[in-house]
């Protein structure tokens, strides 16, 4: 089973304030850590799952300057076969359409029995890119996927994710693809032959030229107005004093509303 | 002409729908359009029913495979709704429908799409939403550079509409009943098989009257029994976040959120939780909420009553010490 894993470098903004540089339409990325999608991750760990099973070959993706060879090297160093990375300033100016029908381009080159790639990126929040390449690409897809079972070569079993805990359980014909939740899996981390071997793994990098593809085709359907910081309207009522006064008025406050 | 496709799983109407007719008034007020409905379902007319006071007009395509929502078998029907009835805005809940939908449906009719948004300007020549990026950390204004347009819409940012809305003052909506020969083949590539549940440990929060949450604040997976063992101390249960989860700390029944549990207890404690949309929306009809947090600028504190900025590692332990001498 040949599978083509979609990665996504993003900053690492999970646990840091975010802050709006002076153009409004970025945001500050000094300090932050550029790392691989946290859903990208896992469907990165699927395919790896996948191959172990049923073999085959991992090829990974990934759109940006030579900064991304960072996510690809990873990647490889887990168990992937090839790298391809697709740079071009025509990319980088684009929106999600722009990046969806780089990708396809590339992905179209290939031989490919299944298309993985997380149901959300951390940055901007689409979750648009899978389902969209599969419509450029006319095979059918799956979203917020949280379980892959391969009934024979051609079929899986998936469940996905829907709202309150309910699944949706369905089969799917490959080649297909599917966008990947967090949590399907545990991610690995790479070992040291890993490492090791990555460096003489193939990483190919494209640009819009090299893919034929037509500057007008590509061009944005949507545009970035503004970006901003969302006024938190802060209702609570903050308790302040040392941690030792403000764990007796908290202590005082759980009693008197849990009722102990 | 706004278009709001009805999302409905197994004969119930999901609540989104009139969130966005909702919206879709909001918006074709302005610009005097009208507001059509689209169903498609196996028996439409409980749902035409159910909606029929609140737009100008209903598609609805019948066919017994449309009995459970499949990607697959909606978007041919969609493509053909869309492009022969044109209308300005297509609009679909960002939900696990919608999200499994919308990406491929725009792709296919090349058409700008506009995730999760929540809120809507639409003028005759332009469209602005807005949107939250980095985990709800920055608010951004997009514009779609082309309309025909489509946007999938955050669960819970509009209010339900109301009958006593005047903008549907006396709306009866002209049903039209359109068929649609639905290929067969289509269920070789995507075919529904059933709804399931995620397995449970036996432990419901829901019921549980006091809960204390943990959130990425919690760092080590070490650090779980301290929070326990205090939870436990105040009769309380033990919740979380979905990184505790993903990370296979807790089992998947412990996660408040809009993919985990609804919870409405007396006393809800967040303990490092930022407070991202999907779980604001699972705890914030709780009666009191304690939320300890470093970052004092977190969303978590726009639901929280009572705030501490501090490092709740340091805190709980005392507080649980307190707890117990409070409780001789």
């Amino acid at each position: 089973m040949d599978i083509i894993v979609c990665l996504k470098m993003v900053p690492d903004t999970s646990e840091t304030e975010v802050r709006v540089d002076s153009t409004g339409k970025n945001i500050l990325k000094v300090r932050l850590i550029n790392t691989t999608n946290e859903a990208d991750n896992y469907a990165l760990e699927t395919a790896l799952l996948l191959k172990e099973k049923h073999g085959g070959t991992v090829t990974l993706i990934s759109l940006g300057a030579q900064n991304v060879d960072e996510v690809l090297k990873m990647g490889l160093a887990k168990g992937a076969d090839r790298a391809i990375r697709l740079t071009d300033g025509l990319f980088e100016t684009g929106d999600a359409w722009t990046r969806t029908y780089a990708l396809y381009q590339a992905i179209s080159k290939n031989k490919f029995d299944l298309i993985l790639t997380g149901c959300i990126a951390s940055d901007d929040g689409n979750s648009q890119i899978g389902p969209s390449l599969a419509a450029l690409l006319n095979i059918p897809s799956a979203a917020y996927v949280t379980k892959v079972e391969m009934l024979d070569n051609t079929k899986a079993k998936i469940d996905r994710e829907l709202e309150g805990g309910i699944l949706e359980r369905k089969e799917i014909s490959l080649p297909a693809v599917l966008t990947i939740q967090t949590g399907i899996n545990t991610p690995r981390y790479p070992s040291i032959i890993g490492i090791k071997r990555a460096g003489s793994k193939p990483l190919d990098v494209f640009d819009a030229a090299k893919l034929n593809i037509d500057p007008k085709i590509i061009e944005s359907l949507t545009e970035l107005q503004q970006m901003y910081n969302p006024k938190v309207e802060a209702k609570a009522q903050f308790i302040s004093g040392s941690d030792d006064e403000i764990s007796e008025k908290l202590a005082t406050l759980i009693r008197e509303k849990a009722g102990l | 002409m706004i278009a709001v496709l009805i999302e409905h799983r197994e004969a119930q109407i999901k609540d989104i729908s009139f969130e966005m007719l909702t919206l879709a008034h909001q918006i074709a007020n302005t610009q005097k359009q009208e507001v059509s409905c689209i169903i498609l379902s196996d028996k439409c007319q409980p749902f035409a029913d159910a909606v029929k006071n609140y737009c100008h007009n209903i598609i609805c395509v019948e066919n017994d495979l449309l009995n459970n929502f499949n990607n697959q078998i909606y978007l041919p029907i969609l493509e053909k709704i869309i492009t022969e009835t044109k209308p300005t805005l297509t609009m679909i809940g960002h939900t696990g429908f919608g999200t499994d939908l919308a990406p491929y449906l725009s792709t296919k009719l090349s058409m700008p799409l506009l995730t999760d948004i929540f809120d809507v300007e639409l003028s005759p020549d332009r469209l602005l939403i807005r949107r939250q990026m980095y985990g709800g950390k920055i608010t951004a204004e997009i514009i779609s550079k082309k309309l025909p347009a489509m946007v999938t819409v955050r669960t819970g940012s509009f209010e339900k509409i109301l009958t006593s809305s005047s903008a549907i003052k006396g709306l009866n909506a002209n049903i039209t009943n359109v068929s649609f020969d639905i290929d067969q083949s289509i269920l070789e590539k995507s075919k529904f098989l059933e709804y399931g549940e995620v397995p449970t440990t036996g432990i419901d929060i829901t019921k549980s009257d006091v809960l204390v949450a943990v959130g990425r604040g919690i760092k080590e997976q070490k650090n779980l029994a301290v929070i326990e063992k205090f939870a436990e101390d105040i009769g309380g249960t033990l919740a979380c976040t979905r990184p505790i989860i993903d990370a296979g700390w807790l089992p998947k029944d412990r996660q408040v959120g809009s993919s985990g549990k609804t919870v409405k207890p007396k006393v809800y404690i967040a303990l490092g939780i930022s407070g991202a949309f999907q779980h604001i929306s699972g705890m914030k009809s709780a009666e009191t909420i304690i939320a300890v947090n470093k970052d004092a600028e977190a969303p978590i504190f726009s639901v929280a009553h009572f705030g501490v900025v501090g490092d709740l590692l340091k805190i709980v332990p005392m507080l649980a010490n307190r707890i117990k001498e409070l409780k001789g």
